[in-house]
């Protein structure tokens, strides 16, 4: 069991949690995940590590509710435990100086963006970030994000917040005013991180996005996560997560995380009928 | 009466199954074992033969004749002890071995008859004893020293159990949130109940052996850090989990799984109760199966009773190559399995969604042998057809895990990824074993327990200091 010492509410349907898994947090390393499964009858699902404390032993976990097992997590209060949690899994991101790096992240993506956004300042590059979401209500890590970054801009779809639109916009922006990206990180859903990739491709930027496939066991046994990459098949759980974005089939991507959205509406539905008679 | 004396019984007491009409709907356990009388009048078939050809068929050499004359004494508890000597997972073995293969092809009464159903008695008094409620043997003082043993397959769990029996501190570390490897995750609820192998391996935890779940090693911690963090031998377990694609156009489409992902869905994470379980399976109304071997039965028979109503094998040879136990085949094919011979998919269409509707076969015929031994299948020229099928499953092969040797410096492994290993299960690295699947590639439950075996007899040595 896997105790929940922290909780946090950071937007609507957004939460925060942070776990006490010593093991974990002394190995994390920016751009890795763990597998989740709340309870007995739960899935496992993949979850990025955002921040870890060694000292504390403390990994923090940020998701949006959107299925039954994110719905399960964001119950769970302070003092309560998550069953299971493995990890770090997946491919560590590669940190170095690369000069001026642009960090892309999108919705909760974004919270997955934050220690790579960290990690890349720490080891001297010069930062620039672009988050965004729907709207300003569900922008998340702002004030996080602003300070490991020498730049930060702001998109929301409606416009409540910062640029109206994209984040690929402002990244267009941004290219056209003259930075000079030597890479571009882009996390989140897979149409944005298509568009960023689409966004770099005439200028050659090398981007790198970091894959949110459908996974089961997280550690290279079934295949679920798979994708092509280059015209090869990859695991997105042990190859990955992160791959080059100029390569990815991003339609392919897209198209296979919709396969089991019948189900999951269905399980959503079950559980809330069995939620309101309790 | 004397052995001499005895009539010779030909046949076998048949075991009683669930019907086809009415398994096909649920995923109770299909082969429902002898009742005492029953394994009673097979133990009296047995011919004691004074030079126990069984026992040389047994990977673990059970003391087969011994074991089968206590039952016809009615003196199941030691029976049941006289297996658990050789065999610390007796319920499983007596389930999932291929015995037609083993311990029964050498069978003196196989010559004139049908063998002796050994694998039926081991199963039968192993179900005696847990209902009852196991005997934990008593453990030896500590010796102080400690293993980690990395995997909780067959092969892992055996290296535990023999080493806990001998007083070391014994550490099993599992990636996954359940004990018990492939027979956990990968053969079905039909074939192998759930509770069976987690009462198995409670026993082997009443022995004092640790389990910590979630630990995938090579990422939690590495090889060489557990030797740093006080173990003095490791032993790697970790199987052949990896599963093969056929790298044909259209594999990625949404509705092909690999076996693997399919039958974890269903097994491991119960998807065959989905919406009481979280996770979900879709199976369309056609279902092709590619592979013939366990895994491909396997997953073939899950398919019709999560509802499919066509379910066919496509396999690249023919009924005779067929790598599957003959006994899973009988069943496959009672259900209402269907086979397609000497076929192979060259490429799969989708639809608009990138769903898959159909796929593209070639016809092959039968060459002379390959290096396996069976004949190699040749493609016929343009013998290309297309079949419909909603949902596949790829259940061409597996390969060894690969995170243990990526993460372990200097560890010997050949060109196929699996461990290299002198008979003992000794890898090049000192302290470090291994042994099952990720040595042989994949292979049998017991098999890899026999390779446990031999490793605990090696650890043990070079703990006391005798190697
Ligand atoms: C569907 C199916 C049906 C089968 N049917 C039969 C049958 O009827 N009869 C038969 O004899 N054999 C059968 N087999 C084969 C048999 O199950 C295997 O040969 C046997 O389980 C191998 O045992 P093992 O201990 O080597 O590995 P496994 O059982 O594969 O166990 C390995 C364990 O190690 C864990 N692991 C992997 N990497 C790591 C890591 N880095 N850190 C920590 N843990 C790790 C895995 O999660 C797994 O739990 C079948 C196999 C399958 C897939
Ligand atoms: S999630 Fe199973 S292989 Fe990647």
């Amino acid at each position: 069991m896997y105790p929940i010492v922290e909780k946090r509410v950071l937007a609507s349907n957004i939460k925060s949690v942070k776990v006490l898994a010593p093991e974990i947090a002394e190995k994390a390393q920016a751009g890795q995940f763990v597998i989740v499964r709340v309870d007995e009858k739960g899935e496992r699902i993949p979850l990025t590590l955002v921040d870890w404390n060694r000292s504390e032993g403390t990994i923090s976990l940020i998701f949006l509710e959107v299925g039954v097992s994110t719905r399960k997590l964001g119950k769970l209060e302070r003092g309560e435990a998550i069953l299971d949690v493995a990890g770090p899994l997946g491919c560590p991101s590669e940190i170095r100086n690369y000069g001026t790096v642009c960090v892309v992240g999108g919705g909760v993506g974004i919270a997955a963006a934050y220690p790579i956004a960290r990690a890349l300042k720490e080891s001297g590059n010069k930062v620039i970030s672009i988050i965004g979401a729907r709207t300003a209500g569900l922008l998340i890590l702002e004030e996080e994000m602003g300070k490991v970054s020498d730049e930060l801009y702001i998109s929301t779809d409606d416009g409540t917040k910062g640029y109206k639109g994209f984040v690929s916009d402002v990244l267009k922006m941004l290219i056209l005013k003259g930075y000079n990206f030597n890479l571009v990180y882009a996390i989140g859903p897979a149409v944005m991180m298509r568009a960023v990739a689409e966004t770099t491709r005439p200028y050659k930027i090398k981007t790198i996005a970091s894959l949110n496939s459908i996974m089961v066991d997280g550690m290279g046994m079934c295949g679920a996560c798979r994708v092509t990459v280059g015209g090869k098949t990859k695991f997105a759980c042990v190859d990955g997560p992160e791959f080059d974005a100029h390569q990815v089939d991003f339609g392919e991507l897209i198209k296979r995380q919709m396969f089991f959205l019948p189900e999951e509406k269905l399980a959503l539905e079950k559980w809330e009928s069995r939620e309101c008679c309790k | 009466m004397s052995a001499a004396e005895r009539k010779i019984q030909k046949k076998s007491v048949s075991m009683p199954k669930q019907n086809p009409e009415v398994r096909i709907r649920n995923f109770n356990e299909v082969a429902l074992g002898y009742n005492e009388e029953q394994a009673l009048a097979e133990a009296e078939r047995c011919l004691q033969c004074k030079n126990a050809p069984c026992i040389k068929g047994c990977p673990v050499e059970i003391d087969i004749p011994v074991f089968i004359k206590l039952i016809r004494e009615r003196n199941f508890e030691a029976a049941i002890k006289k297996i658990k000597e050789k065999n610390s997972l007796p319920a499983i073995c007596g389930r999932v071995c291929p015995q037609e293969e083993q311990c029964q092809k050498y069978c003196t009464l196989g010559k004139v008859g049908d063998p002796v159903s050994i694998g039926r008695l081991e199963r039968f008094v192993a179900d005696w004893e847990r209902e009852r409620g196991f005997n934990i043997p008593e453990i030896p003082a500590s010796t102080g020293k400690a293993v980690a043993v990395i995997g909780s397959g067959p092969a892992g769990l055996t290296v535990a159990a023999d080493l806990a029996k001998l007083g070391h501190k014994v550490v099993v570390f599992e990636a996954l949130h359940l004990p018990g490897g492939v027979l956990m995750y990968g053969i079905p609820e039909f074939r192998l109940p759930k509770v069976i192998v987690q009462a198995e391996v409670d026993y082997i935890r009443k022995l004092g052996v640790e389990i910590r779940l979630n630990h995938l090693i090579g990422r939690t911690y590495t090889i060489p850090e557990l030797l740093k963090r006080g173990f003095n031998a490791v032993f790697i377990g970790t199987g052949a989990g990896l599963p093969q694609f056929l790298n044909v156009p259209g594999e990625n489409l949404s509705g092909i799984y690999s076996a693997n992902e399919f039958l974890i869905r269903v097994n491991l994470m119960k998807a065959y109760m989905f919406p009481e379980y979280d996770t979900p399976i879709k199976v369309g109304r056609r279902v092709a199966v590619i592979g013939a071997g366990n895994v491909a039965m396997d997953a073939a028979r899950s398919a019709l009773r999560l509802g499919a109503e066509q379910v066919y094998i496509v396999y690249r040879r023919s009924r005779e190559e067929m790598p599957a136990r003959k006994e899973e085949i009988e069943n496959a094919e009672e259900e209402g399995v269907q086979f397609c011979f000497l076929a192979a998919p060259v490429r799969f269409i989708g639809d608009d969604r990138g769903w898959v509707k159909q796929m593209e076969c070639i016809r092959m015929e039968l060459g002379p042998p390959d290096e396996s031994g069976r004949r190699r299948p040749m493609p016929v020229k343009d013998s290309g057809f297309i079949v419909d099928a909603d949902t596949v499953i790829i259940a061409i092969g597996r390969t060894p895990n690969p995170i243990i040797q990526c993460t372990t410096e200097g560890l010997a492994v050949t060109q196929w990824g699996t461990i290299v290993t002198d008979e003992n299960g000794k890898t090049n690295i000192e302290g470090v074993y291994a042994g099952g699947d990720i040595v042989t590639g994949e292979a049998t439950v017991i098999s890899a327990m026999g390779a446990g075996k031999r490793a605990a007899r090696a650890i043990h040595e070079y703990l006391t200091g005798k190697a």
